[in-house]
This record gives C-alpha cells, structure tokens and sequence, in this order.
C-alpha cells in the first residue's frame, strides 16, 4: 500500500510542478511577447525612446505618405486632433507635426498618448526624434496643448509600403498633478 | 501483490454506500463521484439550454423584442462559460471517473479525497457564476473569451466571474491530476499502454493537456483582476500594456481547450463503433498516435483565432498550415472509424445511432473548420454566424452527442436496467432533425455577413434565423426526452446483462450489472 500511495504522491508532486510552470509561462509570455514586438514591430508599437537624425538622405526622389490619425480612449472627455492629416515624405529626412489637445473634463488631469503604426511591418522603420507620446501631459481645467513631433522615416522602409498611418489613442491616466484639490 | 491484497484487507470495513446525503456529500467513491459530475452537467445542460434559448427568442425577429442588449450579451457570454466548463468538461470528468478504474482493471481512482474535493468546487464555482447575473451591471457581457480592454469596462461582478473561473479551473487541474496518476499507477497487472482502451487514452492525453493549459488561463484571467483592481497594465496600453497580448495568452489555452473537449469524445466513438460493428477498431495503434498528434498541434495554431489583429503574413501563413495539418490526424480517425464499420455486423441501437450521428455531423463541423483555416477567407467569415455554425457542430454533435452516446451504451451498466430503446431512439431522431435546423441555416447568415453577438440584424437575414429559433425551441424541449429516458433507466426496466452488447469488448463488462459499489479490489487477470 505504501509503494502505491507513494507512486502517487510523486505523480501528483510532479505535476503540481508542471502547473506552477504553466502558471509561470503564462507570465513569461508577457516578456516574451514584448521583446517579439520590439524585433519584428507586430503590434505596430513604435520605439520609445528618441531615435538620432540620420546624417544624408540617398534617395530624395522617393515619396511616402504619413497619414495622422487620433482616437480619445473609451469615454475620457478630451479633444485630441492632429493639425495636420498628411504629409508627404521623403524617407531619411526629418519631419515637424503637431497634435492639438484640450482638456474638457473640467478639472485638472494627466493625460498620455500611445502611438501605433500601420501597416504594423512598418512600424520599426518610423522613428522619433522628440514625440509628446514619450512623456505625461499635465493639465489645468479646460487647458489646450499644441504637442510636437519630430520624426522621420527610415530609407529601408520596404519599397513596397507607400502609406504609413500614424495613430495616436489618447488615455486620461487618471492621476492629477501634484498639489490639485480632490474632486 | 502483497501490497495489493493488503489494501483490500482495510477496505472490507465498509462495503456499500453510507446511508443519508452525507453520502454524497463526503464519498470517495469512483462511481458516486462519476454520478455528481454527470448529473451536475445535465442541470447545467438545462441552465445553458435555456440561455441558448433566451438567445434565439430574441434572434427570432429583427429588432430589439425580448431582452435588453446588455442581457442579451451576457446571454451570449454565460451560455458559452456553462456549455464549456459546466456541462461538457464535467460530464467527460464524469465519464473518466465512472469508466478508467473500470476499464483499466483498478479498484478506484488514486486520489479519492482529492476526488471529492475536485467535485464539490463546481457547484460553488457555478453558484459565484450564476450569481453574477443578478447583481448590479449584470453579469459578464464581453464574450466568453473575456477579452480586454472590454471584459475590464464591465459591472463589479467581473471580481466573482475571475473567481468562478479559478475555482473551475482548480476542480479541473486536481481532477487531471488524478486521473494520471491513476492511469499510471492504478492498472491492472498486464494491461500495457498499448492495451488500454482508447477511452483511456484519449483521457490520459486531455489530462495533460488541461494540466498545461489551465494554469495558462488562470494566469491571464488574473492579469485581467490586477488590471482592473490593482492597477497593473498588462493589456492597457495607457500604461504600456498590449490588447492583442490578452488574445494571444488566451488562445494558447483556448486551443488546447478546444481539444480538451473533443479528445474523449473521440474515445467514447472508438469504444462504441466496434461494439456495435462488432469488429475490432481498425488502426488502434494510428488512433493512439493520432490523438497525440492532434494534442502537440494544438500547441501552435492558437493565432488562428485571431488572423484579424494585424500579424505578419509569415505569422499568419504558419498558422494557416499548421491549423489544415490538425486534418491529417483527424482524418486518421474518421477513416479508421469509416474501416470498423465496414462490412461490420451492424445493428443501429441508440449508442450507435449518436456514434454515426456524432461521425457524420463532427465531419460537417471539421470541414467548416478547414474553410475557416485558411486566413484570407477567415477575414471574410471572422466573427460571423460561419463561426457559430462551425463550432456548433463540432461540440454540439460532437462533443455533446459523444456524451449522450456514453450515457446510452454505459448506463445499463451503471443502473442495472435497460433503458427504453423505442424512446432512446425517438430521442436521436427529433434532437437530429432539429439540432440541423437550428445549426445548418448559420452557415447561410454566416457566409451573407452576419456578425456573432449582436442582438439585432439586418432584416436580410429574417427567414433563416427565424427557422434557427424553431429549430433550438425544438432541440431545446427534445432533451426532455433525455432526461425522462435517463430517469427511467435509473428506477427500474428490464434487467441488464452482465456483458449488456452483445460484441462488447472490454473489463467493465466483466463486472455484473448494476457494477458494485466497489469493483476490482483484485486485480483481473489480463490476456
């Protein structure tokens, strides 16, 4: 009886272990699935860290058309527009956009855009040199921003993509500036 | 053997049942436990029907009649949960606790407390999610899949949902647990791997599959509890986190899953065609691999669930073909089921009328699944009622026929009676007719553009969900059928044999009918 009630014990044992593993994995898979993004720009995340200009363009006859796109997340009370919806481009040279923001939720709040870039295989070849998206925005009650953007794209973006679509979706983060009376 | 023998010795201090409910309450018992699971999953069959049900009343007509949206969501979202976790993983657990002591010549399962325990969290578990739909925001409303960023905007219920589905997912892993070790360590001396039956087996290869994978749900759902209470940002991207991420954790369990409720349906089908084909199962050897092959696969096709999020096109050819190569194995299975039967001494008993039924229908299911395989037709038929159809008819023909065939073929083992072959039969027929009214027509609405979810549709597809409707209040109401049959099996009827088929091949009927409270206490001798 005992042998048996052993073989048990080190069958369950070992696969208690197997499922703390998986349970495990499951949180591997978040890293996992970050670094995958930062290889090969699956899910359209850009880089977000500043990137440095590039020092000469090759090929000043190839356009690219940026097109901005903005989103205000779920329900939060914002207006975020881009102020301006194209661009056409020349890869490798370094471009200025602005972004258009006004806090209406009617107290102060902080606020953080989040950038995606479609197609998503394009994504790792658009660059920021400076982007609003890199930092929180703090706002007084009804404050308005005009946030910049300074970025270029790369010249190895495939010749195949002549569209890139740059989308920001604007979050409230729901903390307020230090000091700001409770509401 | 000494060893053995010994045991035996303890057990002769209790020989039948306790008397009173406690009986159920604190049993150890293989068989009692088997009877709780599969009467847990018949009501909850009924609990889930009559969702289903509350679904195509609504879907009956075009516009806004029955139920509010959010109910109507909530509907879809808590008909999937019970189907799934309520009423198709517990009848097979049911199936597994009733049959693998019997059939691999044990006296019962290795870990009876651990049993006990594995069962009596699933009412609670469905109790916490039942529950839900009466408190404040209602129940859970985002689909059974839980997806964020819209699964975290729900009522405060959520909490309740994400400990329901932990507690499940506990009963499930303990309830694996134990049937390894039994499978392992509890078979008669003689009975090789390779002599199980394939009930058995399939059985042993799910238990490993929810072993792997639960944990994984149980991971993400917890994620989904932090993010929304705790404020960690693993799917918000304000915070830096990835929506699409959850999909991907998600269906790394949830194609597994899908197997998990597939495999030992496949078991209980090579158990009775042979019977009642009486021949033995053609390719038994292929059958075993087969399964096994089907389970490694379903490890690296979980993204065909998702083709519509964006991926590579590297991504999304690989798992194009890594999804059509699940064909291979199943197609395995359905020609050596094809090859028992042929010039086999048929005769058509109720068992074998849901096994060819399940055959026929599961076969529908997995073509449409083929269809829904290849990525630039799924972004046509992504989130459609295709996809309603398809995996209606692998789990509703398949999974759920499988089940109810099981209950046929064993249950005179069970109860010791006969159940009514006429009613049986009147029972297969009416559910077939209407399970394809109700079924085959969400192909049409699905291919036309219907969306899944949505309460209302355009008027263009009035007529074929009209004809679903009449064909769910009809599948709906002929499982009454079921149940009056089941029930009158169990108070009496013409007494069963000991061997029951008349080609049945296999341990469990060796022992008499009804099977004793304890069976096997020594070990049979294997040829």
């Amino acid at each position: 009886m005992n042998t048996l009630r052993k073989a048990h014990l080190v069958i369950a044992g070992k696969l208690s272990l197997l499922v703390i593993g998986m349970f495990g994995f499951g949180y591997l898979m978040v890293p996992i699935y970050n670094i995958l993004c930062d290889i090969t720009g699956l899910n359209g995340k850009t880089s977000s860290v500043a990137a440095v200009a590039p020092a000469e363009v090759r090929d000043t006859d190839r356009l690219v058309t940026v097109e901005f796109v903005s989103v205000v997340n779920s329900s939060a009370a914002w207006t975020f527009k881009p102020t301006q919806r194209t661009m056409q481009v020349v890869p490798g040279q370094t471009y200025n956009a602005t972004y258009e923001v006004v806090n209406l939720t009617g107290k102060p709040a902080v606020g953080q855009a989040v950038p995606s870039v479609a197609p998503s295989s394009a994504a790792k070849y658009f660059n920021k040199i400076e982007c609003f998206c890199f930092t929180h925005q703090e706002f007084e009650a009804g404050g308005r921003k005009e946030m910049p953007l300074i970025f270029f794209v790369e010249e190895d973006l495939p010749r195949s993509i002549d569209t890139v679509t740059l989308s920001y979706t604007y979050f409230d983060t729901g903390e307020k500036p230090a000091g700001a009376a409770d509401s | 053997m000494s060893a053995a023998s010994a045991e035996h010795h303890d057990h002769d201090d209790h020989h039948g049942p306790a008397p009173g409910w406690t009986r159920w309450l604190y049993t150890t018992n293989h068989k009692d436990i088997g009877t709780l699971y599969l009467l847990f999953s018949l009501v909850m069959f009924f609990i889930g029907g009559g969702m289903a049900l509350i679904i195509r009343a609504e879907l009956f007509q075009p516009g806004l009649q029955m139920v509010d949206p959010l109910f109507f969501n909530s509907m879809t979202t808590m008909h999937a949960l019970v189907m799934i976790f309520g009423v198709v993983m517990p009848a097979f657990v049911g199936l597994a606790n009733w049959m693998i002591p019997m059939m691999i010549g044990g006296p019962d399962m290795a870990l009876p407390r651990l049993n006990n325990w594995s069962f009596w969290i699933m009412p609670f578990a469905f109790l916490l999610l039942l529950s839900t739909l009466f408190m404040e925001g209602g129940g859970p409303a985002g689909g059974w899949t839980l997806y964020a960023p819209l699964s975290l905007q729900g009522g405060d219920s959520f909490a309740f949902v994400i400990f329901s589905i932990h507690f499940m997912g506990i009963s499930s892993v303990m309830g694996s647990i134990n049937i390894v070790a039994t499978i392992f360590n509890m078979r008669a001396p003689g009975m090789s791997l390779m002599k199980m039956p394939l009930f058995v087996w399939t059985w042993l290869i799910t238990a490993f599959l929810l072993i792997a994978v639960i944990p994984v749900l149980a991971g993400a759902v917890t994620m989904l509890l932090t993010d929304r209470y705790f404020g960690t940002s693993f799917f918000s991207a304000a915070g830096g986190g990835d929506p699409v991420m959850y999909q991907h954790i998600f269906w790394f369990f949830g194609h597994p899953e899908v197997y998990i409720l597939i495999l030992p349906a496949f078991g209980i089908i090579s158990s009775i065609i042979p019977t009642f084909a009486r021949k033995p199962l053609f390719g038994y050897a292929s059958m075993v691999y087969a399964t096994a092959s089907i389970a490694f696969l379903s490890f690296i096709v979980w993204a065909h669930h998702m083709f519509t999020v964006g991926m590579p096109l590297a991504g999304e050819m690989f798992f194009m073909f890594a999804t059509m190569m699940i064909s291979v194995p199943t197609g395995v299975k359905v020609f050596n089921w094809i090859a028992t039967m042929w010039r086999g001494s048929m005769t058509l008993e109720t068992p074998m009328l849901f096994a060819v039924g399940f055959l026929v229908m599961f076969t529908i299911g997995g073509l449409s699944g083929l269809m829904l395989a290849i990525t630039p037709a799924d972004i046509q038929y992504h989130d459609t009622y295709f996809v309603v159809a398809h995996f209606h008819y692998v789990l509703v023909p398949g999974a759920i026929y499988s089940i109810m065939a099981a209950t046929y073929y064993w249950m005179p083992k069970w109860t010791g009676n006969m159940y009514d072959e006429k009613w049986g039969k009147i029972h297969f027929w009416v559910s077939t007719i209407f399970l394809n009214v109700l079924f085959f027509p969400m192909h049409f609405v699905g291919l036309a553009g219907m969306p899944r979810r949505i309460p209302d549709y355009s008027m263009q597809f009035a007529d074929w969900n009209a004809v679903a409707s009449i064909g769910a209040f009809g599948f709906g109401f002929s499982q009454l059928i079921f149940v009056y049959v089941v029930l009158k099996c169990m108070r009496g009827g013409e007494k069963a044999t000991d061997e029951v088929w008349e080609g049945a091949d296999g341990l469990e009927w060796t022992v008499p009918s009804p099977a004793p409270y304890h069976t096997f206490e020594t070990p049979p001798a294997i040829r």
